[in-house]
Formats: structure tokens, C-alpha cells, sequence
């Protein structure tokens, strides 16, 4: 009896090491915990967000009845709702739209050898690296409302009245500046980069050749360098869109999305209404606006994964 | 003689846009160094040019800093979580990334990209649910709520990297271990771990820099000052009503942020091609 238990001992070890040393067995089980951790604490709270917003949810009455779209109606009826999201597209346009035109003629002029380029680079990249929270203080700092660099600079170049100092987080439409200001500022190092990037991936025989066959600058600009970086690009974009778009720190930091909600964006709309006001339910219908517009980023994005595989 | 002319326009003209560029990026980072060092009568002095220091440089705003305030907890919180998440991240994203780079055919390559898209899930979309997901989970208020929380983007991204490199690791190495006598884990401890020390080390440095980053769930979260990490506590607690301490935050944001954009600018070129996919290498 012993005989055979110890015997059979051996055997299941054996067994089990050939089990484990079978890569169909083992390969799910090394994936197995990443899946987890990202269902359990992605896709289950994406799941409780989608339920959150057809309930009437608050922190002071937290029964989940379900209420329909009634959240949906009124947050679309509400007209601080659609001047949030106007200003969330305003914002995430002019940033890219700034961010890969800068980008762009940062990379050209970083191409280019000359003293000192090492150090240029990592400057230029500094608001791409640094914690976004810590650098919109220094704006904070810059816009300030009497000790403001920015107004010093323009009263003492005679550009503005001392009577009538800019209140640069104060005045709807110069609060809406600095925040794009800040967005963009924060966005165009990581343009300058992928550009950068994306020329060093051109081939210089290419480009020799096109050179010989006569093409100038403009053409091996347009027809030759672009086409190639044009997947990377796209992929920049993307990232650089959904950035911005979700973004809440900046405006949070420098106007709590005033003044008077004029410069909130879907974040920080949300998070003054689920968090701060405690209206769960009204703050998770917000934040689901972000979702289709996410969703096309994904197709976009793996569109393009997939094109760079061919 | 025009040539001439026309050489030096064009040179300064490039070395105009070089500086003008550098300016925009990096004049709010010397705002912050200046602001540090001046002294409140310099920096409350309307008629004083404000771009250098009117009277001799002070430490007292650093010296308030560490000694008066809870920056030195927050920074300590801010390596704790960090530290952390990095653990998790690769005790998690390893096996999953050498798992998904081994997978027979193109079904690892699209699990991988359906983990890598979850990178593009942001904290604003989540953090109402996950502040629930958190005190049901007894964390609320806690450092431990933004460890468990943060590997939520830090697996997909690190995952994705690791896999992709994982990938140009030749399978006749572990092969000819296994044949050897290794097991599979062996055989990916022994040989595939000690030449993947770059990529390791990368996915580290991200980790790390991208937790330190993070705002969002910390704000969400964290209420007690002592619990909060750096970026937090910088933005929230240093201002006293209505009043701010410039000096003192502009020093606490330098402080802060120039070890995370040193190490993010040494693995820059390796971030850039993991979100293009390897398109840029």
C-alpha cells in the first residue's frame, strides 16, 4: 500500500511537470493574470459606470433604481452640458491642430546638426514629460491675476493699459486661451517627437533618389516624406486626441472650469458633478459621452496597426 | 557678397525659431526655478523686472518646504505607490507579454493589441466607478487605493512592450535550454530574462514615471493630506484659502518633476515605439 502511494507520488509529479512544460498550457496561464486584473478593474467598473447612468445614484441616496435615459435627457437638455462639450472639442482641436504644425517644424529644425541639439530636444520635450498637475501650476502661477510675467511683459512693451490688466483665468474668453494655450504647449513636444521619429525612419536612398529624379524640397516634403510617416502620424493623433479629450487636470488646475463653467470640459464637468456635487449618476452620464468618441479612436487606431503590418 | 547675406539670415532666422521654440517649452520651467529662489519682496514687486532676482537669492521657501509642510510624506508616498505598481506590473506583464509572444499563429498579436487597446481607457471615463470599486474594497483614503488602481494602465502598456520585445528574442535559446533539461519557466528565467534587462528596465522607468504622473485617481481618491502623492499634495494642499505659497510651490513642482522628465527623457525613443507599434524602431 505504502509501497505503491509512494510509487505513484513520483509518477504525478512527473505528470504534472510534462502538463507544465506543454507551451499551449502554460501560455494561457501566464496571460490568464493580466486578462484579470484588466476585467476586474476595467471592464467591470466600465460596466458599473453604464449602470450608474440609467440609475438614480447619488452619495446621499445610493439606490440603484433604474431611471432610463432620463440622466442622458437631462444632462443634453442642460445648456452648461453642451458648452462643455463645445469647449472639449474646441480644445482638442486647436491642441492638435497647433500641436502638429509646432511638431512638425520643431523635427525640421532638430534634423537639421547644430550645437547644442542634445540640449534643445530635451528641453523642447520638458512639458511632454513632466506630471501635467505640477506644470499647469507654473501657468497658474504665470496667468497670476496682479503678478502675472505674461501682463508684466505686455505692459512693459506698451501693448496693454495698466487701467486694464488682462484677467487671463478671470475673463471668459482669455480663460479660454490659456487653457488651449496650456494644451497645446503641453501637447507639441510629443509632436515634435513622433515627427522626429518618423523622419529618421525615411530612407535615405529614397530620398537621395527622389533628389536625383529632381524633386525640390516641397515635393520630397509632400509627396515623398509624408506618405511614408503618414501611418506613424495617424497614430500620434490618435493618442494626442484622446489625451486631450479626456484631460481634466488642466482645466481643473488652472479655472475650476470658469469662470462661471465657461471653460469646463466633459471631465471636469463630471467630476464637479459626480464627485464633488455627489450626483453619481448625472456625473457617469457625462463621462459616457466620452465613449463613442473613444470608440472611434480604437477602429482608427487598429486600422492603422493592422495597414502598418502589411 | 549677397550669398553671404543670405547664409547669415538664414542661419539666424533658424537659430530665431530654434530659440523661439525652446522659449515656449521651457519658460514656465525656469519661472518655477526663479520663483523658487526669490524672496516674497522681490516676488510681490510690481516695479521690479521680474525675469531675475532684484534681491540676493533666498533658501527660505525650500527650507519652509521641507520642514513645514508634508512634501517630504508626499514624495515618500509618491516612491511608495510607485515602487508598488512597478512589482505588480511586472509580476503581471512578464509572463503575459512572453505568454502573447509565444502564441502559435495571429492570435496572440490580436490579444495583444485587444490588452494594449485598454491603454486608451482613461482614468475619466473609470474614476466614478472606481471610487466605489475602492471603498467596497475598504481603500478609500488610502495610498493602497492608487497601487491597486494604477496597474490598470500600466499592464496593457508595459504588456505590449514587453511582448513586442519578447518577440525578437530567438525561440532556438530556450529551445536548445529546454532540450538541456530546462522546464518552460526555467528555460524563460535562465535565458530569455537575463537578455531582456533593456526592456525590463524601460518598462520600469514607464511605470514609474507614468504612475508619478498620474492626477486624476489620486484626486478622486485621496481626501487626507498625509495619504496624498506628490502631484497631489503640490496642487491641493499648498494653498491656504485663497492664499498661495508661490515660493513654495513653484520649489515643490521643480523638485518633483525634474527626476521624472530626466528618466522620461532617456526612454523617450523606446516609449515612442511602443504606441507606434514597432512602426519606428
Amino acid at each position: 500500500m505504502s509501497v505503491t502511494a509512494q510509487a505513484a507520488a513520483p509518477r504525478r509529479l512527473a505528470r504534472s511537470r510534462f502538463t507544465f512544460d506543454r507551451l499551449e498550457v502554460l501560455g494561457p496561464l501566464f496571460i490568464i493574470p493580466a486578462i484579470l486584473y484588466v476585467v476586474v478593474l476595467v471592464g467591470l467598473p466600465f460596466l458599473l459606470a453604464l449602470y450608474y447612468s440609467v440609475s438614480a445614484y447619488s452619495i446621499f441616496n445610493p439606490s440603484y433604481t433604474f431611471v432610463g435615459l432620463k440622466n442622458f435627457r437631462e444632462v443634453i437638455d442642460s445648456e452648461i452640458f453642451r458648452r462643455t462639450l463645445a469647449n472639449t472639442l474646441i480644445f482638442t482641436i486647436s491642441a492638435q491642430i497647433i500641436g502638429l504644425l509646432l511638431g512638425k517644424i520643431g523635427a525640421m529644425l532638430l534634423m537639421q546638426e547644430f550645437p547644442g541639439r542634445r540640449l534643445a530636444r530635451a528641453l523642447i520635450v520638458l512639458p511632454w514629460a513632466v506630471p501635467v498637475s505640477l506644470a499647469t501650476l507654473a501657468w497658474v502661477w504665470m496667468f497670476d491675476s496682479l503678478y502675472s510675467v505674461i501682463n508684466w511683459t505686455l505692459l512693459a512693451a506698451g501693448l496693454i493699459d495698466p487701467a486694464h490688466r488682462p484677467q487671463w483665468l478671470g475673463q471668459e474668453d482669455l480663460a479660454m486661451i490659456a487653457v488651449a494655450t496650456v494644451h497645446a504647449w503641453r501637447l507639441f513636444p510629443f509632436g515634435v517627437v513622433i515627427f522626429l521619429a518618423g523622419f529618421t525612419s525615411v530612407p535615405q536612398d529614397v530620398l537621395d533618389a527622389a533628389t536625383i529624379d529632381g524633386a525640390g524640397f516641397w515635393r520630397r516634403n509632400y509627396q515623398i516624406i509624408l506618405p511614408i510617416i503618414a501611418p506613424i502620424i495617424m497614430i500620434a493623433v490618435i493618442f494626442g486626441t484622446v489625451f486631450t479629450f479626456t484631460d481634466l487636470s488642466v482645466v481643473y488646475l488652472l479655472t475650476k472650469g470658469g469662470p462661471i463653467n465657461s471653460t469646463q470640459v466633459l471631465g471636469s464637468l463630471a467630476f464637479q458633478v459626480g464627485i464633488l456635487s455627489g450626483d453619481v449618476a448625472h456625473g457617469a452620464a457625462i463621462c459616457l459621452f466620452l465613449f463613442p468618441f473613444l470608440l472611434v479612436a480604437v477602429i482608427l487606431l487598429l486600422r492603422s496597426l493592422r495597414r502598418r503590418e502589411i | 557678397m549677397p550669398r553671404l547675406a543670405g547664409k547669415v539670415v538664414g542661419q539666424s532666422s533658424f537659430y530665431g525659431a530654434v530659440v523661439t521654440l525652446v522659449v515656449f517649452a521651457a519658460f514656465p520651467f525656469y519661472w518655477m526655478l526663479i520663483t523658487t529662489f526669490k524672496t516674497d519682496g522681490d516676488l510681490y514687486n510690481l516695479k521690479s523686472i521680474p525675469y531675475w532676482f532684484n534681491s540676493p537669492p533666498t533658501l527660505e521657501h525650500l527650507k519652509y518646504l521641507f520642514e513645514d509642510t508634508l512634501f517630504v510624506q508626499w514624495l515618500s508616498n509618491s516612491a511608495l505607490i510607485g515602487l508598488c505598481v512597478v512589482a505588480i506590473t511586472l509580476l503581471v506583464a512578464l509572463p503575459a507579454g512572453y505568454g502573447l509572444a509565444r502564441m502559435p499563429g495571429r492570435s496572440g498579436e490580436n490579444l495583444s493589441i485587444g490588452i494594449f487597446l485598454t491603454y486608451l481607457v482613461p482614468p475619466t471615463l473609470l474614476f466614478l466607478p472606481l471610487a466605489r470599486v475602492v471603498t467596497l474594497l475598504g481603500l478609500q483614503d488610502s495610498v493602497w487605493a492608487l497601487v491597486v488602481v494604477y496597474p490598470t494602465f500600466t499592464i496593457p502598456f508595459c504588456t505590449w512592450l514587453l511582448m513586442g520585445f519578447f518577440k525578437s528574442v530567438p525561440r532556438e535559446i530556450e529551445e536548445a535550454a529546454i532540450v538541456d533539461g530546462c522546464t518552460i519557466v526555467g528555460a524563460f528565467v535562465k535565458t530569455v530574462l537575463p537578455l531582456s534587462v533593456p526592456a525590463i528596465l524601460t518598462v520600469v522607468i514607464f511605470a514609474f514615471t507614468l504612475t508619478v504622473q498620474e492626477f486624476v485617481y489620486a484626486l478622486t481618491f485621496i481626501s487626507s493630506s498625509s495619504e496624498k502623492p506628490v502631484t497631489l499634495g503640490v496642487a491641493t494642499d499648498l494653498i491656504r484659502g485663497d492664499i498661495f505659497y508661490w515660493g513654495e510651490l513653484m520649489g515643490a513642482a521643480l523638485i518633483s518633476s525634474v527626476p521624472v522628465a530626466i528618466a522620461y527623457n532617456l526612454f523617450l525613443d523606446r516609449f515612442i515605439s511602443g504606441i507606434t507599434g514597432g512602426a519606428v524602431k
